[in-house]
């Protein structure tokens, strides 16, 4: 009796997942929708990353699809469906969602996880499957030649050394004008972003004759940094370079205001781009400077931050975001521009690039955007390289805190 | 130089035992290892958050709503949740392994609550962030407060659970439960009573420091971590010890951040921990047990 009953529940768990296996098969080959799948940090430490850079741009840009209709592929119109996975901030997790959503799911496109470390472990997977990777959110040095041995891959925010150059470049420019002196005040993060920036940062201003008269690293998650500004402050610097997650560029923004440490030139990022540190600080964010930037009378830019806030509820990052946008805009070109959802066929497109987006004329991977950014009266506008259409002046020297409330 | 580093330690050590008072007093008396603790802290956080940004509430006035607010909640967790394992438990170590995977759950449940209402990014506001000038040291306002709420709950509790009936009480239930029947003591209502007013610690906490610090919905189990070192390296259940071991990381933090270097901070911290276990396995402030 009991086996009879145990028989009868399996043989009905199995008729079921075979006719919902068929069911998905038949979805598929109707072609009624063009499935896209990520893996995203949903929890863990990466998520709050992820939902400032990625996860908006991604729900937004589904939702704008599917409101007009869909995407125009040939002339039909195919409404976009979504397969989404929590990474919970692992790499091994996003591994098994990737493979999941390729094997199982069977998706039209993937589009990337959230952050350098998770964008590299997925990386060959994809380029396996045929899978073109549009890695939104990864700074790494390798990203030249990760391009070149995976030829679906595109690294959006390139290379950490490119910041720091273009910095040290901005920096040497005020130091020969007699500006600001010599001395420089580096702290980083321990963790790959910190590492990979400072020692591209310390190269740089080195070889530009600054001399670095702080440079240590700081736990991650640390965000009690009083100690490290209350020696910087003693040593007489002009500038000051933090490259720290944003956690740790919020402490240290607020230590430097109650101590009144108030350099000249006050860099700190990943972080300063994010809507959030104008509403912490409000005036105070003026002419703070970090990475990023965005011509914001540019009117593209301007109706992309107010379809964000009216979507989102909140403004977008000035970095990830702008740039995650313009690879989400081409991506929707590609698929439009092949007239079909073949894989093949739009990793070809995405290839040709010449997109129209909100950095003008892109291909995904160029790095056609702001390295460089301030606060300038509430926009974080980009100031470097000076030679881009749009470089604002800079606010010289850093106004002073003017203390919370 | 030293005075800074000092001093900035002391409030950052101040911060630890706070948060860690309200965890001894679960863990110690009520037996309950309380792997949620950090997401509960991080509730009051949020709720502290909501109440400055959307009703212009200061976080030290809504800690009149979030205290008994926190008490009732803890109180109704312990009722609901925990009720049947301590009474199927045959002994403490069966109690502290159902505990452990139930809040263990529970941390799910409340970081996917938070998450939903939420989402998963930072969140920060301004208060009370204004220098005050301690012998020549530039301490930001909410730090001081934390620090005094710190040792006044610090004290405070100590001088309860040594000095009152029912701290006598509660210290008897965290000694003995089962003894503490024979002296006429209602264990499960003593029990319950420290879990909800360790709950209401952990509120406390999550309010004051979200003064400070930018938190998210996926930072509790950091305040977890950082509770159950300052816990079990004061002496488990001991209020007292708590404030002493958190002061005593805080300070070392601080003064390797300044004289050797920050990026050793969490090193020092295990360090002390680890030498605290080896020489005194049952904490600072512990009693050896039998």
């Amino acid at each position: 009796m009991q086996i009879s009953k145990r028989l009868r529940i399996a043989t009905l768990t199995a008729a079921t997942t075979a006719l919902m296996s068929t069911a998905t098969l038949f979805g598929a080959n109707a072609q009624e929708t063009y499935r896209i799948g990520y893996a995203i940090s949903k929890t863990g430490p990466g998520a709050p990353g992820a939902a400032t850079s990625t996860t908006p741009n991604y729900e937004m840009w589904v939702k704008e699809i599917n409101d007009a209709g869909g995407l125009k592929v040939g002339d039909k119109q195919i409404p976009i469906e979504v397969v989404e996975y929590d990474d919970r901030s692992s790499s091994e997790e996003a591994v098994r969602a990737i493979e999941r959503l390729i094997n199982q799911d069977k998706v039209d496109f993937i589009l990337s996880p959230w952050g350098t470390g998770i964008n590299l472990a997925v990386a060959p997977i994809l380029d396996r499957a045929g899978y073109a990777h549009i890695a939104g959110t990864a700074v790494t040095d390798k990203a030249p030649q990760l391009a070149k041995r995976w030829t679906n891959s595109y690294w959006l925010l390139g290379t950490g050394e490119q910041y720091a150059v273009e910095l040290a470049e901005f920096l040497k420019g005020l130091k020969d004008d007699g500006k600001i002196n010599d001395k420089v005040a580096m702290i980083a993060v321990a963790d790959g972003f910190g590492i990979e920036l400072s020692k591209a940062g310390r190269e740089a201003l080195e070889d530009r004759d600054f001399e670095l008269v702080y440079d240590k690293t700081y736990p991650l998650g640390s965000q009690d940094l009083a100690t490290i500004v209350n020696e910087i402050k003693s040593l007489g610097v002009d500038t000051f370079v933090a490259f720290s997650y944003p956690p740790g560029t919020l402490g240290l923004t607020e230590q430097s205001r109650i101590l009144k440490f108030n350099p000249k030139v006050f860099y700190a990022g990943v972080g300063t781009a994010f809507p959030l540190y104008k509403n912490r600080f409000g005036d105070d964010a003026q002419g703070v400077i970090s990475l990023g930037g965005a011509s914001e009378n540019d009117p593209k830019i301007a109706d992309y931050i107010e379809r964000h806030v009216a979507f989102a509820g909140r403004e977008p990052d000035r970095w990830a975001s702008i740039v995650n946008w313009a690879s989400l805009q081409s991506l929707q070109q590609a698929i439009e521009r092949a007239g079909s959802t073949e894989r093949e066929a739009v990793n070809a497109e995405l290839a040709k690039g010449g997109f129209d987006t909100i950095l003008g004329t892109y291909k995904p991977g160029d790095q056609n955007f702001w390295q460089v950014g301030q606060w300038q009266d509430g926009k974080f506008v980009g100031i470097a390289p000076t030679s881009m259409e749009g470089a604002q002046d800079l606010v010289f020297p850093k106004p002073d805190w003017n203390g919370a409330q | 130089m030293f005075s800074y580093a000092v001093f900035s330690g002391i409030t950052l050590g101040g911060m630890y035992a706070l948060v860690a008072m309200g965890l001894t007093l679960q863990y110690g008396v009520s037996r309950i290892m309380n792997l949620a603790y950090g997401e509960l802290v991080i509730v009051a956080s949020f709720v502290a958050y909501i109440l400055m940004t959307t009703l212009g509430i200061n976080p030290i006035v809504g800690l009149l709503i979030i205290i008994p607010a926190s008490f009732a909640l803890n109180w109704i967790i312990y009722r609901i949740l925990l009720t049947p394992l301590v009474a199927r438990a045959k002994n403490r170590g069966m109690l502290e392994v159902d505990s452990i995977l139930a809040t263990f759950g529970l941390l799910f449940i409340v970081q996917g609550i938070l998450l939903v209402w939420f989402g998963g990014n930072y969140y920060s506001y301004d208060f009370m962030n204004n220098a005050v000038d301690v012998f020549g040291a530039a301490i930001a306002a909410n730090r001081l407060v934390a620090l005094g709420f710190a040792v006044v709950i610090g004290l405070g509790f100590y001088l309860v659970l040594t000095r009152t009936r029912i701290g006598t009480a509660l210290r008897a239930v965290a000694v003995d439960p089962t003894s503490a029947r024979l002296v006429a003591i209602d264990v499960n209502f003593a029990s319950c009573f420290a879990f909800a007013l360790g709950g209401a610690m952990a509120a406390v906490g999550g309010v004051l420091v979200s003064m400070f610090l930018t938190f998210s919905t996926s930072m509790g189990v950091v305040f977890t971590m950082k509770a159950l070192i300052v816990v079990i390296m004061g002496g488990v259940g001991n209020m007292l010890g708590a404030l002493v071991a958190g002061l005593i990381l805080g300070v070392a933090e601080s003064l390797v951040a300044t004289y050797v270097d920050p990026g050793l901070t969490i090193a020092i911290t295990y360090v002390i921990f680890l030498l605290v276990l080896l020489i005194k396995p049952s904490g600072l402030f512990g009693r050896s047990s039998s």
